[in-house]
């Protein structure tokens, strides 16, 4: 039973699913998957524990041995993830109101419960798994989820950024399943380790050379990467807040590390870094989405395009360290995952609070909402304050790292650019607050019924924006096994 | 690798990059949302055709063992040369995860027509402009 945990972390969930769909009870359901995530994020923490310091635990599907059969694996990177995915999906499913605009019918609630439980799965798996074929299949059993998701939205534009996302998530999925392909006729093997030890001495053919680009292009447009971030700002204004927060915490971060491992496991930082000087791309490319999408942030008017837009930019730091190739710089951009997933879910989750009380995130909307909310309120602000990166916020202990990878790496300027940045996060962080606390509310605007919101949905809300204080105080936890992962991953491990 | 070389061996990938390009524009070109669904449907189709070209082997017959022919056959023949057949098991899961998503797909598309009136995107978005 010990050995099975490992695959039970992805069964459990996938399982789980069409047990909802039968059971179909609203309530049964949602206290069904909140005990199912739970487990898996017991699974995900012990799993942790056993792995930091080097080891590495290995499951062998069905007992076939790892280059034949499909082998699970899990390092410290993998494990992070875990926990990373199941403790964001723990908080948004314990999030919980009654009624509300935004609602799945209750008749239909169990499916909702049923695609979350699936994303949920999807995304585990492709964090576990050791073969390149099964990743496009967990890849591509959470982009459908979150398609179905995101489409939940309840107006009409939902449905049609839903469609959007589709669109560009499949076009990204299909050019991963060409990019596998590649290396397999190079190898000859699906397994991640074996295609890093064999594909060595077809490192320079021009279709080897094709499979890294079709897999960095595929997963960039996953993960939003900047020219390719189209569907994101529209996919996570539309959706339901909290498939937002769930989405904009955990989706964006297991692509991410996919894109990691594509690089420093399966083609080396050697060659990936040090031949093609891939960072030529990628750090200008980060560079134009801290700041391009940080102003288009500024000028939103809807709080959640506003957060959608910093997502992108937050992707930017993310990339930014991937690029600077060196221990301190990916532990930084790694320990952002978890940083930016901590604050942006908890912001998420605030706009649901928002929305359920106001009604509209529209910042009109929200003028004077802080002296009626002042929980709601407080906790965006210091959510905001984390997003500038403000010391004492976790947003701070992200940038310090990815500030000192790239000093090392000598880009001065790409220092200064991450500072100024900042600036403009203040500047879009700014505007909210001020319409909370310093604006009054329009006359046709004045609600003088409207209350906190219930208990249910603030207390996950807290802990997550509590998460983002504490770990901005304590990074013994979260820097220390970012840079065990960084570490691993510059060695070529997983 | 000359030019004709580069054609006559590897027709077959040729076809399938053509095939490709072709579902790619029409993913980008047309306005039609179903008609999108449908370039999706073949550039994924290609991207199949591409696993099921690579694990053809030369003379090579489906992977069944055939009765006595691997210990050299009864009439003195060579052993039978198989195709690969990982990658075609790996595309029946990639059929799979095609049709869910044109499925899904298609069914989005009814959902923004009971929406919008209208499956065409570029009416969809005129709409959403005048009416926010």
């Amino acid at each position: 039973m010990r050995d099975q945990i490992v695959v039970l972390a992805v069964v459990l969930p996938l399982l789980a699913a069409p047990a909802c769909v039968l059971l179909r009870h609203p309530r049964v359901t949602r206290l069904f998957s909140l005990g199912v995530v739970a487990a898996c994020f017991a699974i995900a923490v012990a799993l942790l524990v056993e792995v930091r310091g080097g080891n590495v635990i290995s499951y062998q599907l069905g007992g076939w041995p790892p280059p034949l059969g499909i082998e699970y694996r899990v390092s410290v990177i993998n494990a992070y993830l875990l926990v990373l995915v199941t403790a964001m999906a723990l908080v948004v499913l314990s999030f919980h109101s009654s009624g509300g605009p935004h609602r799945v019918p209750e008749r239909r609630r169990h499916l909702y419960y049923a695609v979350f439980l699936l994303c949920i799965s999807g995304l585990l798996g492709i964090t576990i798994t050791g073969d390149a074929f099964n990743i496009f299949v967990f890849l591509e059993i959470s982009s459908l989820s979150s398609y179905i998701l995101v489409s939940l939205g309840g107006h009409r534009r939902a449905v049609m950024s839903a469609f959007y996302y589709l669109v560009m998530g499949t076009i990204g999925g299909v050019f991963f399943m060409l990019g596998v392909g590649l290396l397999y006729q190079a190898t000859g093997t699906l397994n991640l380790r074996d295609i890093a030890a064999r594909l060595e001495p077809s490192l320079d053919d021009r279709s080897t050379l094709l499979a890294l680009a079709l897999l960095v292009v595929g997963i960039s447009i996953k993960l939003a990467v900047f020219p390719l971030h189209h569907w994101l700002p529209n996919a996570y204004s539309f959706a339901p807040p909290k498939v937002s927060a769930f989405l904009a915490a955990t989706a964006t971060k297991v692509s991410f590390y996919l894109l990691a491992m594509i690089l420093f496991t399966i083609f080396g930082a050697p060659f990936v870094f040090g031949e093609l000087q891939l960072h030529m791309v990628l750090m200008p490319l980060s560079i134009l989405a801290m700041f391009l999408a940080s102003g288009a942030a500024i000028f939103q008017t809807d709080l959640r395009r506003l957060l959608a837009y910093s997502s992108v930019a937050q992707i930017g730091y993310m990339t930014l360290g991937l690029s600077t190739a060196n221990a301190v710089g990916l532990a930084g951009g790694l320990v952002h995952l978890f940083n930016h997933a901590v604050m942006k879910g908890g912001l998420f989750l605030v706009v649901a609070c928002l929305l359920y009380r106001v009604g509209s995130v529209h910042l009109d909307a929200l003028a004077g909402v802080g002296r009626r909310m002042p929980l709601s309120s407080a906790a965006l602000v210091v959510g905001g304050l984390s997003l500038i990166g403000v010391p004492g916020t976790v947003g701070f202990v992200s940038k310090w790292y990815l500030v000192s990878g790239v000093l090392e790496r000598g880009w001065t300027a790409a220092a200064v650019l991450i500072l100024l940045s900042s600036l403009l996060a203040l500047v879009y962080v700014g505007r909210v607050v001020e319409a909370l606390y310093f604006r009054r509310p329009a006359a046709d605007h004045v609600r003088p019924d409207l209350r906190e919101a219930p208990l249910g949905m603030l207390a996950p809300t807290w802990i997550l924006i509590a998460a983002a204080v504490v770990f901005g105080l304590t990074t013994d936890w979260t820097y220390g096994v970012a840079a065990e992962a960084a570490e691993l991953l510059l060695q070529g491990g997983i | 690798m000359s030019l004709p070389e580069a054609f006559s061996g590897l027709w077959a990938y040729w076809l399938i990059i053509a095939l490709m390009m072709v579902g790619l524009y029409i993913v980008i070109a047309r306005d039609n949302l179903v008609k999108k669904v449908m370039g999706l449907n073949i550039f994924q189709a290609a991207a199949i055709l591409f696993y099921v070209t690579m694990a053809k082997v030369a003379g090579g017959t489906a992977p069944i063992v055939q009765e006595g022919a691997e210990h050299g056959g009864g009439h003195g023949t060579a052993e039978v040369v198989y195709s690969n057949p990982l990658p075609h098991v790996l595309m029946l899961t990639a059929i799979v995860v095609g049709v869910a998503t044109t499925a899904l797909a298609l069914a989005l598309a009814v959902r923004i027509h009971g929406e919008y009136g209208t499956v065409e995107e570029d009416e969809a978005v005129a709409w959403d402009m005048e009416h926010g």
